[in-house]
């Protein structure tokens, strides 16, 4: 244990790089969820099917493959990222189209007579999603959305694979270099166990906040 | 960077290989995850608190812990505690334990979303614990849970490639290791994309189509 001790500097400094590394994809992920999730609505054939062939790609095939396709072949194609830019795309890119797929539901959720009603007051349709729809749709998809930030927690972890120095991969230099299995690996689920609990508790307060204030909404409008 | 139809022809008969290990982990670990799910759930229901809570906690913490990391545990410390696995009887143990956190919730929904009337009526029949779960609810609950179900064994597919990490030789290790002996990398890490997007995809739509068939079905049902 004393010897994981005089590590405790790596591991701090992995801490750091998986947290910077999940803040990073989740903006990268939010923002595709909603570029592609509203795609899907678009009136034009093209749009839609160019998100869709997005989503089952990035869907379709493992986060793994994602991340050693951009470090090892792109740049033979003459795209050089550097590792922790392709763990970011990655990580962003695969979590982005599942949450393409809430923002999508979410949307669809909000009951038909809101669109028509929409409609019918003439709005344009960034009036329609900003206004009427999207207000109703983000309290469905934040539950969800915080379930997929753990999932992509997780997912960081993978990014050790390519040289990214994260937590993991600061567990495996001290395996490496004192021969211990347990603690290292030990010590490091529970930080990640701790970073997905504050998550947890950051989400479920964001849920919180937004559902008060549209209670308060809702009673003024009556 | 030219595609070479030569390196396929030399890495496929490696990868179809490597498949077999992949669809042998996918279908032993999703039989591990159903089955030490159901036990996880029914056991989360139990009635004494103190079990129902530290099953709660240790599902929680197994799902706020990545699988790599998990699998590196069990890779590296079983071994010094004396429990010696091959690589793919961890990396399947690892897959099964993992995802039995997720399956244990379909469990647990499925078995709440029996009506209570149920559980009622087959303790007026004065049923045993036994009688009531394996002739009144399961047959009840399953049905529904199918579609999720199935949906895990995509997921568990798509996170076969993380045992590469643990040496074992899958789809993903296989094209992996070609790649990084003749420094190809554009041919066997695309062939891997496609492959997973050629099994993932069509079973994608399969899930969706049972989701709607179970649907019906209990839509149905008054």
């Amino acid at each position: 244990m004393d010897q994981v001790l005089e590590y405790s500097p790596i591991l701090i400094q992995g801490t750091i790089t998986t947290i910077e590394l999940t803040v990073a994809s989740a903006i990268v992920a939010l923002i595709i969820s909603f570029v592609v999730g509203l795609s899907r609505f678009s009136r034009f054939a093209a749009v839609r099917i160019a998100a869709i062939i997005y989503l089952e790609f990035f869907r379709g095939t493992s986060a793994i493959v994602q991340m050693f396709f951009m470090f090892y072949v792109l740049p033979l194609l003459g795209v050089h990222l550097s590792p922790l830019l392709a763990g970011i795309i990655a990580c962003g890119f695969n979590l982005g189209s599942y949450g393409s797929e809430v923002v999508r539901g979410a949307v669809q959720s909000v009951p038909r007579a809101q669109h028509e009603a929409a409609v019918a007051l003439n709005y344009t349709t960034y009036q329609k999603y900003r206004y009427v729809l999207l207000p109703q749709a983000i309290p469905v998809m934040i539950p969800t959305f915080g379930n997929l930030l753990i999932e992509l927690l997780k997912l960081t972890a993978v990014a050790s694979l390519i040289t990214i120095s994260d937590l993991t991969f600061m567990a495996q230099i001290i395996r490496v270099q004192t021969a211990l299995t347990l603690e290292p690996f030990l010590i490091i689920m529970v930080i990640y166990f701790i970073i997905a609990s504050c998550l947890v508790g950051i989400v479920d307060f964001i849920a919180k906040k937004i559902n008060k204030g549209r209670n308060i909404t809702v009673r003024k409008g009556i | 960077m030219e595609w070479n139809w030569q390196v396929v022809h030399d890495v496929l008969p490696q990868m179809l290989q490597g498949l077999v290990i992949t669809i042998e982990a996918t279908f032993i670990g999703a039989l591990l995850a159903y089955v030490l799910g159901l036990a996880l759930a029914i056991l989360r229901m139990s009635k004494s608190r103190v079990i129902s809570l530290s099953i709660y906690w240790t599902s929680e913490f197994i799902r706020r812990t990545p699988l790599l990391v998990q699998l590196y545990f069990l890779f590296y410390v079983l071994p010094d505690l004396g429990v010696f696995l091959s690589p793919l009887a961890a990396g399947i143990l690892g897959l099964g334990l993992h995802f039995s956190t997720y399956t244990s919730e379909v469990f647990r929904a499925g078995i709440e979303n029996v009506p209570q009337g149920q559980w009622e009526a087959s303790k007026s029949l004065n049923y045993s614990r036994y009688q009531t779960m394996r002739y009144v609810i399961l047959p009840q609950a399953i049905p529904p849970m199918i579609p999720p179900l199935a949906n895990y064994l995509i997921t568990m597919f798509k996170e076969t490639p993380l045992l590469s990490a643990i040496t074992v030789v899958e789809l993903f290790n296989a094209a992996n290791i070609y790649s990084n002996s003749h420094y190809k990398y554009l041919e066997p890490m695309t062939l891997v994309g496609v492959f997973f997007l050629i099994v993932s995809v069509p079973s994608a739509y399969f899930a969706m189509w049972l989701e709607k068939k179970y649907q019906r079905r209990s839509s149905r049902m008054p």
